[in-house]
């Protein structure tokens, strides 16, 4: 009896050690992080740091993410954001009691005159949600009852390079991690043969010389590089360094990891080194992905319906339509956060022929996405998010004309869509005023976006944080609000 | 990997306690008493005898108490600051018969009532706060009041002093040793023995010249059974070029140096002349403080010589956008700031950055501190924006003829005609610097700053000229207290893999105590009074037996050493991404070994520049061209830097990005870096170029063949067993190779069975690793 009573207490007291200074929740994430035991060896850096609750915080709603970003800041005045004030005052100077001292981007701050302009495109209501969608997206009109519309968006940024970075990153400097990382970082993998993030890119159509994009949208930041997004590109090397060199068959690789792991055994029962093991767990997983990612990549087992659902680009490898597609195989291989980028959307002139090429590269593919989750049962615990890194101003950039506009960059209200993992379907969020240029209902800051999509993950955003260069930091930062309005009971 | 599982120990300690329960029949109360007793006598155990404030409670404080009751005023709850000696002693203001640390009186403390307090309204921290005090950290805040809760400065803002060496057993043993093993002894340890010698020269060759010994220096330092031997080795490796490039390669991290400006359509810089300047100045041994003061303020040297202004070119390494529309100011400030950081994190091991928007929140540092410092770094005549095929002002012409003549240090093509490189000038009517509000461009307070350093490190007083060069001239102070620590833990790092301050970039509250503080501060007054001698810091550093001993741990060492902190054992390391790539390179004989000049572009996947191709990227950027003649074999410091689409064989090892200073990289182990190191086609080339090479050698017997590539991968004979796997495998995979290339010839087929054979040698965990 004694010996156990020893035996307790022993055991007791060495736990109590380790747990010394940690709090129990950041050892447990710990273990939720690390499901497949691919460990940094990060011994004397920044430490995995969790506030005193375990991951998750509550009850997820959600276990996936498709974030299909819209690159360059698409027109929100000509898609969703209905403003037949803007036909009707055609050519009027933007009033400053609207304008509000707004600051402009160097594009049009030399401009002496700001008149307004509505859309050339016709607009109309769908669904039972009865929700304003223009002729430029036919096909998202259809699927209007399973999204939830955001037309208060606004963030603090008036140029691309910022503007990406901090709805990627919560900051508009580069450094910090992007929010696939935070997410990998916060609740760990689903699988064990895929990474958790990754990353599928797509040039647009509206503008001939779109913005370029940057790896650092998909950077790990001040966390472990474990959590870097992955990008997945078309062709025959979807990701970096994946094939086999020409010759070398799948049998002879199988030979020399066995040996390899044999030897790296040996090396780690001499040093004790855990990165050791980590290194043997990673050629595992390098083996296993050199399969599981061209296997979901080959839609060769796609039916032809699904494809024509798509739409006909989804045949040609790196379109939007295609990565639509590639995104659905991905979240039903339960990878955590598929992040697709579109670049084009940056209408400065010629909008109304570029938006309506823009328009009709996504329009079909996002729909199909958002109808095929549903038929799979996937929307409801998978977060679809469809919008990009500001909206575009109700006056003119360059001249009017009776047939032509351009839009400039606005930060202080555009709109965005969310659908599935527990968002209200079939909603309407937020107002903006009758020149469509500022918010009078409901805003919704890029942080509060982020601390909302966390919380349907069960992670409080204040609580997710990571501890480097002595302070504690969040996807957040400092601010964000969840907006509850927006989630289903 | 033994890993520490919560769930599994609550489900254990929930068996245990219900056996427990069962067997004793004990009530739950008398359960938790005992698990009360059980953490109360270790956490007891744990706690040091005599409390120190600096080094016990202060960390303390400032992690847990310092965001609502620290230095930034605006944040400051119930008037009450925690970091200023005066608040401490202030009557309580719920009980007048209490203070708020009343010393030596923890009845008095309102603070102990707090800290233990269980209402959520009483409470501190606040539940809201999510920062919780262990229970271990309420028990030393205690103690230390009991013991009367003494001030002290900062430990970092305090001049170090050159205390005396220990005296050990040892007595033959290095200054350096003495207090290692001064430290050991406390805990009854011991140093582990001399590493053997393969390994030693290998860890020795990296660590100084960032690439392997051949198996020629191999052989020949087994059998220089002299005394000197290693030392000899050691001065032959200060003295050749690679010295400099090694150590240039970290200061790329530090300086944030990159080819291109980073930002949107990342248009194209030629900073390569400034790198070969730093490579020199390395080779030449210059001193620190030399070398960091050219770099801050060479331009403002009497009569400032091209090389004092091609130095300057540090702190134009940041990123510069080239994005129309952009509001000009906007990012000028934010070079202004990225300056000031970067001199803050590299030479003072300060988060100045953190008192950009208000007064740091941790340290004596105030936003005022951040603005009299920018104000320094204000005065360039600069732009925020560049057009697409600009170099942005100020920056200098160099030629040909130039170089030849001034600057014979850079490493000038036939090919190029003129490189404009930018560097510093100040400009003629000097800037008004304001503290800006939130840090915000467009919010300029009406206090102007007339530039300066923080006062509690070391006054900024008349001796110091306002502007660079006075702010060099502080740093390098015989007072300063911080850059001579700053510099020598830096230097540590690269051989330790951890500072002795294991958080380089930050000596403030918030950052990690000095595992030795003698150490650090007697290493810190010999590096200022031997005149910042960095060549003589390497030595004596790597020629102590602490850098020389075994990285094979002791079942004593992981007892009483578990994490190594101690360096009771050479802490094993992996190589960084160059060195990976360069022992690549140079043990298959591939290596081009060329010094300086502009960067190259080595392999990589085809398209990658393209995916992040915008319509008004320069036709240079657009699509990457791989060099050609050897250029693709060169060292990984010379590799072209696109910042928006960096080398993945680099980033993917964890080099750092080159968007803003680095001092300490990640440590990961991923699966892409395996998929790098099985097919990136460089490694396939080497694997079949080091298959030729030993084919060719005259070696005849398999073993020796494939001894002898271990070797030249690993820098070292295998031991039996590798030796024997390997053999094995070469048999498998022969045979695999024969049933499948029935039309090859025997040679051929050695070829190919050899090639595979040095793949899985490029794979091995030891390779990658300085043991």
């Amino acid at each position: 009896m004694e010996a156990i009573n020893k035996y307790f207490l022993n055991n007791n007291r060495r736990h109590f050690l380790k747990n010394l200074g940690f709090g129990i929740g950041g050892l447990a994430l710990g273990s939720i992080l690390d499901p497949l035991g691919i460990n940094s060896s990060n011994a004397a850096g920044p430490q995995l740091q969790a506030g005193p609750l375990p991951l998750p915080h509550f009850a997820p709603k959600a276990k996936r993410v498709i974030y299909l970003f819209q690159s360059g800041g698409p027109s929100q005045l000509d898609l969703f954001d209905y403003k037949p004030h803007l036909n009707q005052y055609r050519g009027m100077n933007l009033p400053d009691s609207i304008r509000k001292g707004q600051r402009l981007t160097g594009m049009t701050s030399g401009q002496d005159k700001f008149p307004v302009t509505g859309s050339l495109f016709n607009f109309n209501q769908y669904g039972a949600s009865r929700a304003w969608v223009s002729d430029l997206m036919p096909n998202v009109s259809k699927v209007v009852d399973e999204l939830c519309f955001v037309k208060s968006m606004h963030t603090e940024a008036i140029n691309h390079d910022p503007a990406i970075t901090f709805f990627q990153t919560g900051s508009q400097l580069p450094g910090r991690p992007s929010i696939g990382s935070w997410m990998s970082y916060g609740l760990g993998s689903l699988n064990e043969n895929l990474p958790s993030f990754i990353v599928l890119l797509s040039t647009g159509n509206g503008k001939p010389q779109p913005q370029p994009l940057y790896s650092r949208l998909w950077g790990n930041g001040f966390l472990s590089s474990l959590h870097q997004g992955v990008q997945f590109r078309s062709g025959k090397d979807p990701v970096l360094y994946l094939q086999n060199p020409q010759g070398v068959s799948k049998s002879e690789r199988r030979k020399m990891l066995d040996h390899l792991a044999a030897i790296n055994e040996a090396e780690e029962r001499t040093f004790g080194d855990p990165e050791i093991n980590s290194r043997i767990s990673n050629y595992e997983m390098a083996y296993r992905m050199q399969t599981s990612v061209p296997d979901v990549m080959d839609i060769g087992d796609e039916p032809d319906y699904i494809l024509r659902m798509y739409g006909k680009n989804s045949y040609k490898p790196g379109t939007y339509a295609a990565n639509c597609l590639l995104a659905r195989r991905l979240v039903e291989k339960d990878v955590r956060f598929v992040q697709l980028y579109h670049t084009g959307w940056d209408q400065h002139d010629n909008l109304p022929s570029q938006i309506k090429r823009q328009a009709e590269d996504v329009d079909q593919g996002t729909a199909a996405l958002i109808m095929d989750l549903k038929q799979r049962g996937l929307l409801e615990d998978t977060l679809v998010i469809w919008g990009g890194e500001f909206g575009r101003t109700n006056y003119c950039q360059g001249r009017l004309t009776d047939t032509d506009y351009g839009r400039d960059h606005h930060p202080r209200s555009f709109t965005i869509f969310i659908a599935g993992g527990g968002i209200k379907p079939g909603f309407t969020y937020g107002e903006t005023d009758d020149f469509g240029y500022n918010i009078v209902k409901d805003p919704m800051h890029v942080h509060d976006l982020q601390a909302t999509l966390l919380h349907q993950f069960g992670i409080d955003h204040e609580k997710m944080i990571f501890k480097t260069q002595g302070r504690r930091f969040r996807l957040t930062d400092v601010a964000g609000e969840v907006k509850r309005a927006i989630l289903s009971t | 990997m033994k890993k520490f599982t919560p769930v599994l120990f609550f489900v254990a300690a929930f068996f245990l306690a219900m056996i427990v329960k069962g067997i004793f029949n004990v009530t739950p109360e008398e359960q938790t008493e005992l698990l009360t007793y059980a953490d109360e006598e270790h956490v007891n155990a744990s706690i040091p005898e005599a409390i120190s404030y600096n080094l016990d409670v202060k960390p303390i404080l400032s992690d847990k108490c310092y965001v609502c009751h620290g230095p930034d005023p605006n944040a400051v709850q119930g008037k009450l600051r925690l970091d200023k000696k005066t608040d401490w002693y202030r009557i309580s203001e719920e009980d007048p018969e209490k203070q708020i640390i009343a010393p030596s009186n923890i009845e008095k403390s309102e603070l102990i009532d707090r800290i233990w307090s269980q209402r959520a309204s009483h409470q501190m921290p606040p539940p809201e706060s999510n920062l919780v005090l262990s229970e271990r950290e309420k028990l030393i805040i205690e103690r230390w009041i009991e013991q009367g809760a003494q001030w002290e400065t900062h430990w970092a803002f305090m001049p170090p002093e050159k205390g005396t060496v220990p005296n050990t057993v040892d007595k033959n043993a290095s200054e350096i040793d003495q207090f290692i093993y001064a430290a050991q002894q406390n805990i009854g340890l011991k140093a582990a023995q001399r590493a053997p010698k393969e390994i030693l020269l290998r860890r020795l060759y990296f660590d100084v010249i960032g690439l392997p010994p051949s198996v020629n220096e191999i052989d020949n330092f087994l059998n220089d059974r002299g005394a000197n031997a290693y030392e000899k080795v050691v001065d032959a490796l200060l003295s050749s070029p690679a010295y400099g490039e090694r150590m240039a390669s970290n200061w790329m991290d530090i300086s944030r140096y990159a080819d291109t400006n980073g930002y949107q359509d990342d248009t194209e810089r030629f900073m390569w002349p400034w790198r070969d300047w730093v490579i020199h100045a390395y080779n030449k041994n210059m001193p620190y403080n030399q070398f960091v003061k050219w770099q801050l303020a060479g331009d403002l040297l009497p009569d400032a010589t091209q090389e004092q202004i091609l130095a300057t070119g540090f702190n134009r390494n940041h990123m510069i956008t080239q994005e129309g529309g952009v509001i000009e100011e906007e990012y000028r400030v934010e070079y202004v700031a990225d300056r000031t950081v970067t001199t803050a994190k590299s030479f003072m091991g300060l988060t100045m950055e953190c008192a950009r928007c208000h007064d740091h929140k941790y340290d004596d540092l105030t936003q005022k501190d951040f603005f009299n410092m920018y104000n320094f770094f204000n005065q360039l005549e600069e732009k925020g924006r560049i057009g697409y095929q600009e170099i942005a002002e100020p920056k200098i012409k160099l030629t040909q003829e130039m170089v030849n003549k001034e600057l014979k240090f850079v490493q000038w093509p036939d090919s190029i005609q003129e490189v404009e490189v930018m560097v510093m000038d100040e400009i003629k009517n000097l800037r008004n610097t304001y503290v800006l509000n939130r840090g915000a461009y467009d919010a300029p307070t009406d206090i102007v700053t007339k530039g300066g350093m923080p006062e509690n490190i070391l006054k900024f007083d008349a001796r110091f000229s306002k502007d660079r060069l006075g702010l060099a001239d502080w740093l390098f102070d015989v007072k300063n207290p911080l850059t001579a620590r700053v510099a020598v833990n830096n230097l540590w790092q690269q051989f330790f893999g951890s500072g002795i301050v294991a958080t380089p970039t930050d000596f403030g509250n918030q950052g990690a105590l000095p595992s030795h503080p003698a150490l650090l501060d007697w290493l810190a007054v010999t590096f200022m009074e031997e005149g910042w001698n960095t060549k003589k810091m390497v030595k004596r550093i790597v020629m102590s037996s602490t850098y020389k001993q075994s990285s094979r741990p002791t079942q004593l060492q992981l007892k009483k050493d578990p994490k190594n902190e101690f360096l009771s054992v050479f802490p094993r390391q992996k190589l960084t991404a160059e060195m990976i790539r360069d022992n690549v390179l140079v043990s298959s004989g591939l290596f081009l070994d060329k010094l300086g000049g502009p960067s190259v572009k080595p392999y990589q996947p085809p398209g990658l520049w393209d995916d992040l191709t915008g319509g008004s990227t320069s036709n240079s950027l657009k699509r990457y061209v791989m060099s050609k003649d050897g250029n693709q074999y060169r060292r990984s410091l010379y590799t072209y830097w696109k910042r928006t689409a960096p080398p993945p064989g680099m980033v993917t090892f964890d080099a750092a990005t080159r968007d803003y200073c680095t001092v300490e990289r990640q440590k990961t182990s991923t699966p892409l870096q395996s998929l790098i190191l099985l097919n990136d086609p460089q490694v396939q080339n080497a694997a079949s170029a080091i298959a030729i090479l030993i084919l060719d050698s005259g070696i005849k017997s398999d073993k020796q063949r494939v001894i002898a590539i271990h070797r030249r991968i690993t820098g070292r004979e295998p031991s039996k067993k590798t030796l024997l796997e390997m053999m094995n495998y070469l048999e498998d995979i022969a045979e695999i190779h024969e049933d499948k290339h029935l039309n090859l010839s025997a040679a051929e087929l050695l070829h190919m069975s050899f090639t595979s054979l040095s793949l899985l040698i490029y794979n091995l965990d030891e390779t990658s690793q300085k043991s």
